[in-house]
């Protein structure tokens, strides 16, 4: 049995009297790359930003049901510190404007306050952007602003940056609709080396990015986990009619 | 046609700006030498005397207006940003735009009233309290509009790293935007350096120098206002020369806000 490491039990989420994500169980197994799919509107996104506290950022937003960390409750602990544990890489790519693309990787350290030796913040940004896969194509540009970038390698960039405070679970929502195909090749074929270290959940409403980068996929439809099986058995043979229908193209 | 007459008048604005330039550059520059910055006014018939009590008020009044202006105005700029809906930033934002309509003599009148009536004495803070009040609705103003625009992304960015909120808004918003909030700053010092008005009954005004904020002070715009309607040639000389002095120092202020503009300006 592998090892599980977020699990939630009958949670919910709302936005108001709306209710996004109804009554959703699910285990995510440690090092495994797990593809939240599903139409727009589903909650794969709400329920993606409950997992590190984002959700309840935003004005009128609420939750309930347990969302447990290695069998510990996130919403007992302090967000700041689930945050730290559970990084997250956005929709767009986002690094801090006005800092270069050296002080972005090392952004949680720097602008938390944590002051380190230069030789270990230096390791930090190797290290972080070889596995971000973007350290050849920067080290001679390492103090540029990180918005001279291209949108894959800043989409890069903030995996390094998240990857960087060593979290346990890396959370990656749609990172790849903002880019063009060759840089969403790349950012595809980081994942597979990412997994070595992490546990990602990525979400997509890109069949074929689920098909092709996930170990496990999530199907969400209006709010409910309608499954969750090992990507292959879901590609091949769903047992829900409605995912059957979302796969095969019947609505989308 | 059309085309002509939008030139036309595109042009006419540029006019009013370089008339005066012109008009106060010719009579004042010939009016400047060394003792005029380094000398106070002489008693009418004496020729000669400078400004150096109006130069050094005008920037004590004016600076202490801004260290009084500046943090109240970033941070309820900041809150404004922040709480868009809240019914405290409804307030505070009519109030804002509303005290920017109150016109300065009636700041003035009401600073009197609150300063220096209770106290006695025309005094320099009364006039920088003055000026400060007409300072803030700018810098509020301008920092809410600058923090406004920038993206929800880059809060999330940093709140999903762990940093605390107050942390994201000094180490994160505050940096991407000091560019605008910066420009706002310089803009209310220049709009405020040349009022008059508020300074009337308040700095009052002094012959000679003087560095007690709590003692009337002279001032730029209040030597010019006083001078020009003197009988006396020579104080017009010296009215001349500070209105140029003044004018040089709007405009100097206003070229360094384009420039920080520019250089602060952080591509989202």
């Amino acid at each position: 049995m592998e090892h599980t490491i977020v699990r939630t039990e009958k949670f919910n989420a709302y936005f108001g009297a709306n209710h996004v994500v109804k009554d959703v169980n699910i285990s995510i197994p440690k090092n495994n790359v797990v593809a939240v799919m599903g139409p727009s509107g589903c909650g794969k996104t709400t329920f993606l930003r409950c997992i590190n506290r984002m959700h309840e950022l935003i004005a009128g937003a609420t939750c309930e049901g347990e969302m447990l960390l290695n069998n510990e409750d996130v919403y007992d602990m302090h967000p700041i510190f689930v945050r730290l544990k559970i990084g997250m890489v956005f929709q767009r790519p986002n690094p801090f404007p006005n800092l270069s693309i050296y002080d972005n990787v090392i952004a949680g350290y720097k602008l938390n306050g944590i002051k380190m030796a230069k030789a270990e913040k230096d390791k930090i940004v190797e290290n972080s952007l070889s596995r971000a896969a973007l350290w050849n194509e920067v080290k001679d540009s390492l103090h540029k602003k990180g918005t001279f970038l291209s949108g894959g390698q800043q989409q890069r960039l903030c995996i390094a940056r998240a990857i960087a405070m060593e979290p346990e679970v890396l959370l990656l929502d749609e990172p790849t609709s903002a880019l063009d195909p060759i840089s969403t090749a790349s950012v595809e074929e980081l994942l597979f080396e990412l997994k070595k270290n992490y546990t990602l959940i990525i979400v997509t409403h890109n069949m074929q990015q689920a098909a092709r980068v996930s170990d496990r996929t999530a199907f969400f439809y209006l709010g409910e986990l309608v499954e969750y099986d090992d990507t292959k058995q879901m590609f091949t043979n769903p047992k829900d009619t409605r995912t059957q229908n979302y796969i095969t193209g019947r609505f989308s | 046609m059309f085309k002509t007459l939008v030139i036309l008048f595109a042009s006419a604005c540029v006019i009013p700006l370089l008339a005066i330039l012109g008009y106060i550059i010719k009579e004042g520059i010939t009016k400047i030498n060394w003792s005029f910055f380094v000398n106070v006014p002489k008693p009418v018939g004496e020729a000669g005397g400078g400004i150096a009590n109006a130069l050094v008020g005008s920037f004590i009044i004016v600076g202490v207006a801004a260290i009084m202006a500046i943090p109240v105005g970033i941070l309820s700029g900041i809150y404004l940003s922040e709480n868009k809906t809240s019914k405290l930033a409804y307030w505070s934002r009519l109030s804002v735009d509303i005290l920017q309509g109150v016109p300065s003599i009636v700041i003035g009148i009401v600073v009197y009233f609150w300063i220096v009536k209770p106290i006695g004495s025309f005094s320099a803070i009364s006039g920088s309290v003055a000026l400060a009040i007409m300072m803030l609705p700018i810098i509020v103003r301008s920092t809410e509009e600058t923090l406004k625009l920038l993206p929800d992304t880059l809060k999330e960015a940093a709140l999903a790293l762990g940093m605390p909120y107050h942390r994201m808004i000094l180490k994160v918003i505050l940096p991407c935007g000091i560019g605008g909030i910066l420009s706002g700053v310089m803009l209310s010092v220049a709009r405020i350096a040349g009022e008059t008005a508020p300074l009337l009954f308040t700095a009052f005004g002094n012959p000679y120098l003087s560095t007690n904020i709590t003692k009337p002070m002279h001032s730029l715009p209040l030597l010019i206002f006083n001078y020009a309607t003197s009988p006396y040639d020579d104080w017009h000389n010296l009215a001349w020369g500070a209105s140029l002095i003044l004018l040089l120092w709007v405009l100097l202020l206003n070229i360094i806000t384009k420039l920080t503009t520019r250089k602060w300006n952080i591509q989202l």
